[in-house]
């Protein structure tokens, strides 16, 4: 009807052709727009995700497909003491790391947060253990441990005559676990810093200021404004750290590759060295799966446990 | 009541005691040792590995396993004989070029894929979107270690073993769930009343992308881009996994796996091989490195 009035104008309508239609019809372009992500992420992640699953519970190896053998590969490593002993060093070392890392991030944040000049420099320098890749930098510490030419041990022993021989870092089994510990957390800081400065520099200095005035000392400052304020954002990068820390596999391989004597096992380095080099990639699935259960209540209590405490310090749960 | 009656005297001593603490707080020596010094000892233990591994990569052999004559902390006579060993002895050169194929094409795959679902997640807004954006930040938290195994063998039986193309296709699993979460939240903060008027213009949905979308949003589609290209250049345990043979290894795999032989390591050759693998993320990072930390530290703020 407008047709004769302004032909101009409705004469790109007319001429859309079925399929310009069909895109800018709103089911089919979400449909679309979400089909490469989606199909990326359902063969490639959950579909693996479930046979991993499928495969933890057969007797796969390479080259053969595996039987149906129900629990079988799970009862073997519940009397496995490698199993164990890499149950044991995966919480250990998640535990401890976790600790030092958020440790001394929050106190790094902390000291970022004041008035420093150089400050974007400084954080650039900060975040660069984080984004070179973590095996190189795990080899940077691999001869930093060298038995005999360690950095460490030259400064202790020769420089400064602290101790009176070289330490073994990386030959037993309890410095080992430290070294790759140190190592880790070493990495983990950057991260932990400048997430938490981001979430430092969400306070409100007017809070601060309030309680100036209200004669509050430091540690009361921190404790009751800074820390409530941030366990929102502490929640969240702990159980990012949490499930990287627990599944971490570059580091230990890199370094240790589970020695000596196996005392270094990760679940992870545990299951590669089952799975492929190994063979057995029903087992090497069984480890991996035993995973999950942990990765589950980590993120649980993590989550769970700090979110609930933002709630019951009065702030809105959103 | 008794508050207000207990006020008077309460203030005159806090002021008392917290004065001179103000007072002390703003003097330099006391930010000096409780600011400067312990920030200087960060800033020194997070760069010695890479001082360590840079003075390594030019020692030559003599100064490396000798600390007694020569000072280790600094390089006597500068040498390149291990990063020519380096290039011209072993395949390091491919094994770049393998790595920075992969990484850029990875990156670009999954730049694709999470911008058209951030776009249809947060702009056509169809029901149960929050569900798949929910189920996307889900699938983030799957780690790969957990899924190496299982992929291994759905990569061999689609005769991938061993070809880039394996790792071009998986690196998107992990790189697809961050880079739409990220970019959810940047199409967040780029006004809806854009897309309206384009609307009521008589733009179609794929024009409006195109046109107005995607050109505001390209600060976040760099950040995403960086990080891309970060994480897949870092990536290991797929690359160790899925490559067998030498010329297909990416840097961080071929370095462990190639360089280290016998039981005398070549520490030189490994530090340089690091420094230079290390070195096109440092630089790339270099170049962005305020959209890096601006987009790291919203992403976790989302």
């Amino acid at each position: 009807m407008s047709a004769t009035t302004a032909p101009a104008w409705t004469k790109p309508q007319q001429q859309a052709n079925w399929l310009v239609r069909l895109f800018d019809w709103k089911p089919f372009l979400a449909f679309a727009c979400l089909l490469p992500a989606a199909g990326l992420l359902l063969v490639f992640l959950t579909y693996p995700l479930g046979l991993g699953i499928w495969l933890a519970f057969t007797d796969t190896t390479i080259g053969r497909s595996g039987y149906w053998v129900g629990l079988e590969n799970f009862q073997y490593l519940l009397e496995d003491p490698l199993w164990w002993n890499a149950v044991f060093y995966s919480v250990f070392y998640t535990g401890i790391a976790t600790i030092g890392k958020f440790a001394l991030g929050l106190w790094l944040a902390l000291l970022l947060n004041n008035h420093l000049p150089f400050k974007s420099l400084l954080r650039a320098i900060i975040l660069l253990p984080w984004i070179v890749p973590t095996v190189l930098s795990a080899i940077a510490f691999w001869w930093i441990y060298d038995p005999q030419f360690s950095i460490i041990s030259f400064l202790l022993v020769d420089k400064l005559g602290i101790l009176d021989n070289y330490i073994d870092f990386l030959g037993s089994a309890w410095p080992a676990r430290f070294s790759l510990i140190a190592a880790n957390i070493w990495r983990g800081i950057p991260f932990v810093a400048i997430s938490l400065l981001a979430g430092l520099q969400t306070i409100s200095p007017s809070l601060y200021e309030a309680a100036l005035l209200d004669g509050s000392t430091g540690w009361q400052r921190f404790r009751y404004i800074t820390f409530p304020m941030l366990m929102p954002i502490l929640a969240i990068v702990m159980t990012f750290s949490i499930i990287f820390t627990f599944t971490d596999f570059q580091l230990v391989y890199a370094i240790t590759r589970g020695g000596p004597v196996n005392s270094t096992h990760l679940l992870a380095t545990l299951a590669f060295q089952r799975g492929i080099p190994g063979g057995q990639l029903g087992e090497g699935a069984a480890i991996a799966v035993s995973m999950i259960p942990f990765l589950v209540f980590a993120t649980l209590f993590s989550y769970y446990g700090l979110a609930r405490r933002k709630w019951q310090q009065g702030e809105g749960n959103d | 009541m008794t508050d207000a009656a207990a006020l008077p005297e309460a203030p005159q001593s806090n002021t008392a005691t917290a004065q001179p603490e103000a007072m002390a707080w703003d003097s330099k020596a006391r930010r000096m040792v409780t600011i400067y010094l312990p920030l200087a000892c960060f800033v020194l233990i997070l760069l010695f590995p890479f001082y360590w591994m840079t003075v390594t990569a030019f020692k030559p052999n003599a100064e490396l396993f000798d600390y007694k004559t020569y000072n280790p902390f600094w390089i006597g006579s500068p040498t390149l004989d291990h990063i020519k060993h380096l290039l011209f002895n072993t395949a390091y050169p491919h094994w770049l070029v393998t790595t920075m194929t992969v990484a850029v094409c990875a990156t670009f795959l999954s730049l694709l894929a999470s911008t058209l679902a951030a776009y249809a997640i947060q702009r056509l807004r169809f029901k149960g979107s929050q569900y798949v954006g929910l189920a996307i930040y889900l699938a983030y938290l799957v780690p790969p270690s957990i899924l190496f195994i299982p992929l291994a063998t759905m990569v061999f039986r689609l005769g991938l073993f061993d070809s880039p193309l394996a790792l071009i296709l998986t690196y998107p699993t992990f790189l697809v769930p961050f880079c739409t979460w990220l970019l959810i939240g940047y199409f967040k903060s780029i006004p809806y009343e854009l897309e309206e008027c384009a609307l009521i213009d008589g733009a179609t949905r794929l024009q409006i992308l195109r046109q107005i979308t995607l050109p505001l949003a390209v600060p976040g589609l760099i950040s995403a881009g960086i990080f891309s290209f970060t994480l897949s250049w870092n990536e290991f345990i797929y690359a160790l996994a899925f490559i067998q043979s030498s010329e297909n290894k990416t840097v961080p795999v071929a370095i462990l796996t190639e360089l280290v032989s016998g039981d005398v390591y070549q520490w030189g050759a490994l530090m340089a091989g690091s420094l230079l693998g290390s070195l096109p993320v440092a630089i790339f990072y270099s170049f962005f490195v305020d959209y890096y930390v601006s987009s790291l530290t919203g992403a976790v703020k989302e």
